[in-house]
C-alpha cells in the first residue's frame, strides 16, 4: 500500500540520517571535544602563518608542538576526571 | 630515474617502464602508510571478529557470515560512492580536511592508548566483550537468529566504517588508495587467520600495543598532511612522517611515565584517607 509504505521510507531514511549524523559526532567528537576545538584552532593558526606571513619554520615548529600541548591538555584533563 | 633498460625520454603515459620505477621506489612514507593502514584495520577487525565468534558460537554460523556479508557489502558500496567523489575535491582542500579528520582521530587513539598503558584507564578485554554479547544472545530466546543477524551486521559494519575511512582518508591524500586498500587486505587475511586458529583467545592479542602505534602514526599523517595543504613546506620531505612518528612516540612516552608516576604517588596518597 503506498499510504504506509512513503512514511515507513520516509522514516528509515530519517533514522538513517539521523544515525549518519551521530556516527560523525561520535567519531569526530565524542567525549574529546577539546581536541576537535583544538585542532581546528591550530589549523587556522599554521594557515594564517603560511599564507599572510610566509613563516614556514615557525609553521614547521607550531604544528606538531600544538598537537603535543593538545595530547597533554587531554590527558590532564582525563586524569584530573 | 628510469628503470634498467628504458629510454631516458620516455613517452608521456604509463608505460611498462614507467611502473618498474614506480614500484622500484618505496618511499619511507610508503611503509608508514603500509604499517598505519595495516595495524588500524588489524585492530578494528579484531573487534568485529570478536562480535562474529560470539554470534557463530552462539547463534550459529549461518547467521553470523549473513550479518557480515551485508555489512561487507554496504561498506564496498559506500566505497565505490565515495572514493570517486574524493576526487574532485581540490587537493590542497582535501589534505587540510583530511589531515585535520586524521589528527583528531589519532588523538582520540593516542590518548586512550596512553591513559590504558598508565593504568587509568580499563583496557579493552575482548573476553568480556564476547561474554556480554553470548549474554545478550541467549536473552533474545526464540529471536536468537534474527539478533545475531543483527549483531553481526551492526559489529562489522561500524568497525568496518573505521577502517574505511582510514584506508580512503590516508589513501587519498598520499594518492595511494591502492597500496592502502591492499595493507588493509592483508590485515583482512591475517586476522582472519588468526581467527580461525585461535577462535576465542583474542584477547592474546596486544591491542593497546598495537592502538598506539595506530595512533602515533594517524597523528603523523595528519601533522603532515594538513601542514602540506596549508603549504608548509617540511623538511626531508616524506622523511618528515618517520621524525613525526618519532617526536610523538618519545612525547606519548613522556606522558605515559608522568601519569604512571603521578598514579603510583596518588595511590598511597588514598590508602592513608
Amino acid at each position: 500500500m503506498p499510504e504506509s509504505a512513503s512514511p515507513g521510507i520516509g522514516s528509515l531514511a530519517r533514522r538513517a540520517l539521523v544515525g549518519f549524523g551521530r556516527f560523525w559526532w561520535d567519531f569526530l567528537i565524542g567525549d574529546t571535544p577539546e581536541l576537535f576545538v583544538g585542532v581546528v584552532v591550530v589549523l587556522v593558526a599554521v594557515g594564517l602563518l603560511t599564507t599572510s606571513h610566509s613563516r614556514n619554520t615557525a609553521a614547521v615548529i607550531l604544528l606538531p608542538a600544538a598537537v603535543i600541548v593538545l595530547l597533554a591538555g587531554t590527558l590532564r584533563r582525563a586524569a584530573r576526571r | 630515474m628510469p628503470a634498467a633498460g628504458c629510454p631516458v625520454a620516455a613517452l608521456p603515459g604509463p608505460s611498462r617502464c614507467q611502473t618498474v620505477t614506480v614500484v622500484a621506489t618505496v618511499h619511507s612514507s610508503d611503509l608508514v602508510l603500509v604499517a598505519a593502514v595495516f595495524l588500524a584495520c588489524a585492530v578494528e577487525m579484531v573487534e568485529a571478529l570478536t562480535i562474529v565468534v560470539a554470534v557463530g558460537f552462539t547463534a550459529g554460523w549461518k547467521s553470523a557470515l549473513q550479518g557480515t556479508g551485508v555489512a561487507l557489502l554496504v561498506l564496498a558500496a559506500l566505497v565505490a560512492a565515495l572514493g570517486p567523489a574524493l576526487v574532485h575535491i581540490p587537493i590542497d582542500v582535501l589534505r587540510v580536511l583530511i589531515g585535520g579528520v586524521l589528527l583528531v582521530f589519532g588523538l582520540q587513539w593516542l590518548r586512550k592508548a596512553v591513559l590504558r598503558a598508565a593504568g587509568l584507564k580499563a583496557k579493552h578485554d575482548e573476553d568480556a566483550i564476547f561474554q556480554e554479547h553470548i549474554s545478550q544472545l541467549e536473552a533474545a530466546g526464540k529471536n536468537e537468529q534474527r539478533v545475531g543477524f543483527v549483531m553481526a551486521f551492526k559489529g562489522v559494519f561500524l568497525e568496518g566504517l573505521e577502517v574505511v575511512i582510514i584506508v580512503l582518508t590516508l589513501g587519498a591524500t598520499s594518492g595511494k588508495v591502492g597500496l592502502a586498500a591492499l595493507a588493509a587486505a592483508a590485515a583482512l587475511v591475517v586476522v582472519g587467520i588468526v581467527g580461525a586458529l585461535v577462535a576465542r583467545q583474542l584477547s592474546g592479542v596486544p591491542e593497546n600495543a598495537m592502538k598506539m602505534g595506530v595512533g602515533l602514526m594517524l597523528v603523523s599523517f595528519g601533522t603532515f598532511w594538513s601542514g602540506e595543504g596549508l603549504h608548509v613546506s617540511w623538511p626531508g620531505s616524506d622523511l618528515a612522517i618517520v621524525a613525526l612518528v618519532a617526536i610523538y612516540g618519545a612525547a606519548a612516552w613522556v606522558a605515559t611515565t608522568v601519569l604512571k608516576r603521578t598514579r603510583a604517588q596518588a595511590a598511597p596518597a588514598v590508602e592513608h584517607a
